[in-house]
C-alpha cells in the first residue's frame, strides 16, 4: 500500500490512456449490472407472493372469468379468512403510448387483503365511499402530474366507452414487487355500467396458515370441478412465478449478453495493461537498481491493475445502482422493483477483481522475472 | 549562384523559461557538385543546420535558399512535396520501414511521383545497383547488416533523383568496415554521379573522404583545411570549391 | 493513397495481441448488435408476415386486440353479406368468423410453473382459404363435429403431447391433434387452431372474436371500411390485416430494437476506446517510421490518412469476425410473450444480408472514430523532435 502513491503517478502519466481504460471499465460493469439486474428482477417477481394469500382463476385460462358468487362459496371454505377479487380493465389513456394497468376491485376486502398498499385513512375513506373512485400508484401519479381530486378518463378496449373517474387516493406500495403503476377503481361502478351479472378476473383468498395452503387450494378446486366454471387454485407465489416464465428466453438473452459484454472489457483492459507494460521496462529497471524486490515490482503492476478495475467498478456498478434508484426505473412497469441487488454488486466486483488478474499478471510476472542488466542496456 | 545559400541564420529553442541559441547569424554557400562535411562536438547544431536546408525546420531568423527557393519561408504544405522532389535525407539510425522489403522501402519517394510502375522498377533496381545491394532485393532489414541496411537508405535516398543527399552521422551505428563500405560510395556518388552531398558527421575519417570540411563550434562556422575562411557574419562568405 | 497499403497492413501484424485484442473486442459488439436485431427483425417478421394486405380484419369497436373483442352472430352473418367481401370459387363469400382464446399450457423443459399462453383460434372451412400463407404440412383438417385440433409448427416441439395422435388436454376437454400446419414462418405458427362450434360451448359462449375476410378489391379498403364501420348495425372496426398485425409488433419490436441499440452503443464506446489506445501505442512506437515518410515528402494528410485505414482494417477483421459469430445465430426459435396481445408468440432469428452488412459498416465506423486522435497525432508531429 505504500507503493500507491508510486502507482498513481505512474498511471497520471498517462492520463489519457488510464481515463480510457477506467471508463471502459465502467461502462462495462454499467451494462453488466444492468443486464444482470432484469434477470433478478424478474426472478425476484417470480419468488414474490405472501405465504397468506391464495390466488384463484378460471382452470381453463385467466382470459376467463369467474362468477361472483363464488366469493361467498370461498368464504365459506374452512381456513379462508378474507376473499377479494380483481378484473383486468385493459383500458388506454390518451394516445395509449404509456401503457399501465387498471384494475377493477372491491375497495375493502382488497385493501385489507393487501396491507403492502398503504393509503393514507382519509384517502381511503374517499375512495371507498365514492362509486367513480380510482385509487392510484404513487409512480402514475408522478407520471402524469395527476392530483387528488382530478378526473381522468379512459378508453375502454375490452369494456367499450369512455370511462371517467375520479382520483381519491395514492397508494404506496411497502414491499417494491406490488407494482405502484397501476389504477384501481370500483367492481360495482363497472358491473353497473355494463348491465350484467358481476364476474372476477381472478380472486386472492387470505387463508389461516401458509401450512393449510395446498389442501384448502384442493379442496376448492375439488368443489368447482364439474361446474361450469371450474377453478385452479394455487399460492399467490405460483402465480407469479407463472407469469415470470412468460417473459421466455429474455432472461437467457441478458445474461449471454452480459457475458460478451465481460469478455470484451477484459479484452480492452489486459491490451492497455500490456501496452503499459512495454514502457515499463526502463522504470522497473531502475527501480530494481535502487533496490526493489522481485516482489515489490510484481505487487506495484498488480496494484495498478487494480485501481484500474476498482475505479471503474465502482463508477459502473455504482452508478447503475444510483441511477436506476433515483430515476425509479421500472421498465415501463414492466420490471417492478428493478434495483441493483448486491448480489449482482458482489458478482460484478468479483468480475473486476477477475479483470485485474487477467490482465495484470502477465505484465506483473514479466516486471518481477526482468534481469536489471537486460534492462538497463535497453534503456542506454 | 550555389546551390545552397545559407544568409545571416539564427536559431534558438525556448526550453522552459530559457531561451538557448544554438547558433547566430551564419552564412554559408555550397556549390553544385560539391561534398561538404559538417563536423563539430555534439550540441554544436550541425543537425539543426542541416535540418534546416532539408526544409523540416525553420530558422528564428535569416534566409535558406536551396536550388533557388526560399525553403525558410515556405509553408508546411509546400514543403512535403518540395522536400520530396529536392532533398534525399539519410539517418543515422536507418530508419527503414521494417515491414517493407530492401525493395519496397527505396521505392517509396517514387510513390510520390507519377512514374508508372514499369519506370519505378527501372529506377529502384538502378539505385539497388548503385549501393551494391542488387541481390537483396527482396530482403527485410531485419535480415541486413548494419551497413547494408545503410546502403539501402542511400538507395533510397537517391532514387528519385534529387538535387541534394543530405545525411546525419550515416556511420554513427556502423563498424569500421560497414563505414568504409558507406563512406567509399559516397565518394562515388559525388566523382561520378555528380551528386551533391552534405554530411554531417563525428568520423575524422567521412571528413577525409569530403571536398571540404566545415567546423561548427560554439555557433560559429570555422573553415577546415585546404579552403578560404568564411567569416561567421555579415558578408557573404568565400563559396566551398565544387567538384573537380 | 500514396502511402502502400501494405505498410499499414503488415504493421498490424507486427503487433498480433494487440491488434487482435483490439479486433475481438469489435467482434463482440458486432455480434450482439446483429444478434439483437435478428432478434428485433425475427419478432417484427413473424407478425408482419401474419397478416395480408388483402385482407381485412373486423373487430368490435374500440378493441385494441382479438383479445378484447366480441362479434355476434348476427353482425358476422351481415358482414359475411356485404358486397365488399371476395367470393371464393364455390360462389361462398371468402369470409372467416373467427374465436380466439389464450389457453395456459406448460411447456416442455423448464419447471413445471413454466406455462405460455397459447393462442387457440376456433375457425371454419373457409379460414384456410381466407388466410392464404396457411398449409397443412401433416395430417388431415379437423373434421367437424369432432374434438380435433390442428397445431401450428412452432408449436410443436415446445409443447408436450403435441405430435399427431396425440391428446392434448385443456377447457376441461381432450382434444385430438389431427395435423400440424406452418404460416409461412408467421405468428399463426404458435397457435393451435379447431372448429369454432367446437370451441363457442367451452370458451366464450355463442360471440366470436373476429372476422376476417377477402377484400374484392384490395385498392378498395377504404371503401370497405367506411362501409362497414358506417353501418348502423354493426359497431365494428375494420382494420387492413397486414396493418393490424404489424401494429400489434409495434412495442415490443421497438422495446427490442432500443434495447439492441442501447447496448450495443455502450459497448461500442468500450470497443472504440481499445481501438484508441491500440492506435495511440501504435503511433508512438512507430515514431521513426512516421518522421521517414513525413521526411521522404508524404504529406501530413496521406499519414492521418494511412493510420486511419489502419485502424479501419483492423475493425474491418473484427466486424467480420463479428458477423461469423452472429450468424448460427440465425434460425434460432425465441419465444416470448407479446405484450400488446398477452399470447406467446415463437418466432426465428432473423439474420439478413442487410443486417450483416451494418455491422460491418459500424465495425469500420468504430475503428476509424477509434483511429482518429492518434492518426492526427502522427500526421502531426515534429519531425525534427521524432529524429532526435
Amino acid at each position: 500500500m505504500k507503493f500507491l502513491p508510486l502507482v498513481l503517478a505512474n498511471l497520471g502519466r498517462h492520463k489519457r490512456r488510464t481515463i480510457l481504460t477506467i471508463t471502459s471499465v465502467a461502462l462495462a460493469l454499467f451494462l453488466f449490472a444492468s443486464l444482470q439486474t432484469v434477470v433478478t428482477t424478474i426472478a425476484a417477481g417470480a419468488n414474490f407472493g405472501s405465504a397468506h394469500r391464495l390466488v384463484s382463476t378460471h382452470a381453463t385460462g385467466i382470459v376467463f372469468p369467474l362468477p361472483i358468487a363464488y366469493a361467498n362459496r370461498f368464504q365459506a371454505v374452512p381456513g379462508v379468512q378474507g376473499v377479494t377479487w380483481a378484473n383486468w380493465f385493459g383500458g388506454r389513456y390518451g394516445d395509449g403510448k404509456r401503457f399501465f394497468a387498471t384494475f377493477a376491485i372491491d375497495p375493502k376486502s382488497y385493501l385489507e387483503i393487501y396491507p403492502e398498499m398503504v393509503v393514507p385513512a382519509d384517502q381511503k375513506e374517499a375512495f371507498i365511499r365514492e362509486r367513480t373512485a380510482a385509487l392510484v400508484g404513487k409512480h402514475l401519479m408522478e407520471t402524469f402530474g395527476w392530483k387528488i381530486g382530478q378526473n381522468v378518463t379512459l378508453q375502454g378496449t375490452i369494456f367499450p366507452g369512455d370511462w371517467t373517474f375520479t382520483i381519491r387516493g395514492v397508494y404506496v406500495p411497502t414491499d417494491p414487487q406490488i407494482g405502484d403503476d397501476v389504477l384501481m377503481f370500483h367492481h360495482d361502478y363497472m358491473e353497473e355500467r355494463l348491465n350484467r351479472p358481476g364476474i372476477a378476473g381472478w380472486y386472492v383468498l387470505k387463508i389461516d396458515s401458509p401450512d393449510h395452503a395446498a389442501t384448502i387450494a384442493k379442496r376448492i378446486d375439488e368443489q368447482f370441478k364439474n361446474s361450469s366454471s371450474p377453478t385452479k387454485t394455487g399460492t399467490e407465489q405460483a402465480f407469479n412465478a407463472s407469469f415470470a416464465t412468460m417473459w421466455g428466453n429474455v432472461s437467457l438473452l441478458m445474461g449471454t449478453i452480459g457475458l460478451a459484454v465481460v469478455f470484451a472489457i477484459l479484452l480492452v483492459t489486459a491490451n492497455a495493461m500490456m501496452m503499459g507494460a512495454r514502457e515499463r521496462t526502463r522504470e522497473v529497471a531502475v527501480l530494481k537498481t535502487i533496490g526493489f524486490g522481485d516482489r515489490a515490482l510484481f505487487g506495484i503492476v498488480m496494484l495498478e491493475a487494480g485501481v484500474i478495475a476498482i475505479t471503474g467498478a465502482v463508477i459502473g456498478l455504482g452508478g447503475a445502482k444510483l441511477l436506476y434508484k433515483a430515476t425509479h426505473f421500472s421498465g415501463g412497469g414492466f420490471l417492478p422493483g428493478f434495483d441493483v441487488k448486491p448480489s449482482t454488486l458482489v458478482v460484478g466486483s468479483v468480475v473486476a477483481i477477475g479483470l485485474m488478474l487477467a490482465s495484470g499478471l502477465v505484465p506483473a510476472v514479466r516486471a518481477a522475472r526482468l534481469p536489471v542488466v537486460t534492462a538497463l542496456r535497453q534503456v542506454a | 549562384m550555389s546551390l545552397v545559400e545559407i544568409r545571416d541564420v539564427h536559431k534558438s529553442f525556448q526550453r522552459d523559461t530559457q531561451r538557448i541559441d544554438v547558433f547566430s547569424g551564419i552564412t554559408l554557400d555550397v556549390e553544385e557538385g560539391s561534398f561538404l562535411a559538417l563536423m563539430g562536438p555534439s550540441g554544436s547544431g550541425k543537425s539543426t543546420l542541416l535540418n534546416l536546408i532539408a526544409g523540416l525546420d525553420k530558422p528564428t531568423s535569416g534566409t535558406v535558399r536551396v536550388a533557388s527557393a526560399e525553403v525558410s519561408a515556405m509553408k508546411p504544405g509546400q514543403l512535403a512535396p518540395w522536400r520530396a522532389r529536392h532533398i534525399g535525407f539519410v539517418f543515422q539510425q536507418f530508419n527503414l520501414l521494417p515491414v517493407l522489403t530492401a525493395y519496397q522501402n527505396v521505392e517509396l519517394p517514387l510513390l510520390l511521383t507519377r512514374l508508372s510502375k514499369r519506370e519505378r522498377e527501372e529506377r529502384v533496381t538502378l539505385a539497388l545497383g548503385v549501393v551494391g545491394l542488387e541481390d537483396r532485393v527482396s530482403h527485410y532489414p531485419r535480415q541486413l547488416s548494419g551497413g547494408q541496411e545503410q546502403r539501402v537508405s542511400i538507395a533510397r535516398a537517391i532514387v528519385a533523383d534529387p538535387t541534394l543527399i543530405l545525411l546525419d552521422e550515416p556511420t554513427g551505428q556502423l563498424d569500421g568496415k560497414s563505414s568504409q563500405e558507406v563512406l567509399t560510395l559516397l565518394r562515388r556518388l559525388n566523382d561520378e554521379f555528380r551528386k551533391t552531398i552534405v554530411i554531417v558527421t563525428h568520423d575524422a575519417h567521412a571528413a577525409e573522404r569530403a571536398t571540404s570540411v566545415l567546423h561548427l563550434e560554439k555557433g560559429n562556422l570555422i573553415r577546415a583545411t585546404g579552403v578560404p575562411s568564411l567569416r561567421a557574419s555579415g558578408e557573404p562568405a568565400a563559396t566551398i570549391a565544387g567538384a573537380r | 493513397m500514396k502511402i502502400p497499403f501494405m505498410y499499414n497492413a503488415r504493421s498490424a501484424f507486427q503487433r498480433p495481441v494487440s491488434t487482435a485484442f483490439t479486433a475481438v473486442g469489435i467482434a463482440l459488439v458486432v455480434a450482439v448488435f446483429i444478434g439483437m436485431l435478428a432478434l428485433a427483425n425475427g419478432f417484427r417478421a413473424a407478425l408482419a408476415r401474419t397478416g395480408s394486405d388483402n385482407n381485412a380484419l373486423v373487430l368490435r369497436r374500440g378493441a385494441d386486440s382479438e383479445l378484447s373483442s366480441g362479434i355476434d352472430r348476427e353482425t358476422a352473418n351481415l358482414i359475411a353479406s356485404s358486397p365488399h367481401v371476395a367470393l371464393a370459387a364455390d360462389g361462398r363469400p371468402l369470409v372467416s368468423p373467427e374465436v380466439y382464446v389464450l389457453v395456459p399450457l406448460v411447456r416442455l423443459g423448464g419447471d413445471s410453473n413454466a406455462i405460455g399462453n397459447v393462442v387457440v383460434r376456433g375457425i371454419s372451412e373457409k379460414a384456410w382459404d381466407v388466410r392464404a400463407n396457411v398449409r397443412v404440412v401433416e395430417g388431415r383438417r379437423p373434421v367437424s363435429g369432432r374434438s380435433e385440433i390442428c397445431v401450428g409448427t412452432k408449436i410443436v416441439g415446445r409443447y408436450p403431447h403435441t405430435a399427431i395422435g396425440d391428446q392434448i388436454r385443456f377447457a376441461g376437454r381432450n382434444w385430438d391433434v389431427v395435423c400440424h400446419f406452418s404460416a409461412g414462418g408467421s405468428a399463426f405458427e404458435s397457435e393451435i387452431w379447431g372448429e369454432n362450434e367446437q370451441f363457442m360451448p367451452v370458451f366464450r359462449g355463442q360471440a366470436f372474436q373476429s372476422i376476417s375476410f377477402r377484400l374484392k378489391d384490395a385498392a378498395a379498403f377504404e371503401d370497405a371500411k367506411r362501409a362497414l364501420e358506417g353501418d348502423k348495425r354493426l359497431q365494428v372496426d375494420v382494420h387492413r390485416e397486414s396493418t393490424f398485425y404489424v401494429e400489434q409488433s409495434r412495442l415490443l419490436g421497438n422495446i427490442l430494437q432500443f434495447l439492441a441499440i442501447v447496448i450495443t452503443s455502450i459497448m461500442a464506446v468500450g470497443a472504440i476506446f481499445g481501438a484508441v489506445n491500440t492506435m495511440y501505442a501504435a503511433v508512438a512506437g512507430r515514431t521513426p517510421e512516421i518522421a521517414v515518410l513525413l521526411t521522404l515528402g508524404f504529406h501530413p494528410r496521406s499519414v492521418l490518412a494511412s493510420f486511419l485505414v489502419e485502424s479501419a482494417l483492423i475493425a474491418a477483421i473484427g466486424g467480420l469476425l463479428g458477423c461469423l459469430l452472429a450468424l448460427p445465430v440465425n434460425g434460432f426459435v425465441a419465444s416470448t410473450t407479446n405484450w400488446s396481445s398477452f399470447s406467446e408468440i415463437a418466432f426465428n432469428f432473423r439474420v439478413t444480408p442487410g443486417l450483416l452488412l451494418a455491422g460491418m459498416i459500424f465495425a469500420v465506423v468504430m475503428g476509424v472514430l477509434g483511429g482518429f486522435f492518434p492518426a492526427r497525432r502522427a500526421a502531426k508531429m515534429p519531425v525534427v523532435q521524432a529524429l532526435r
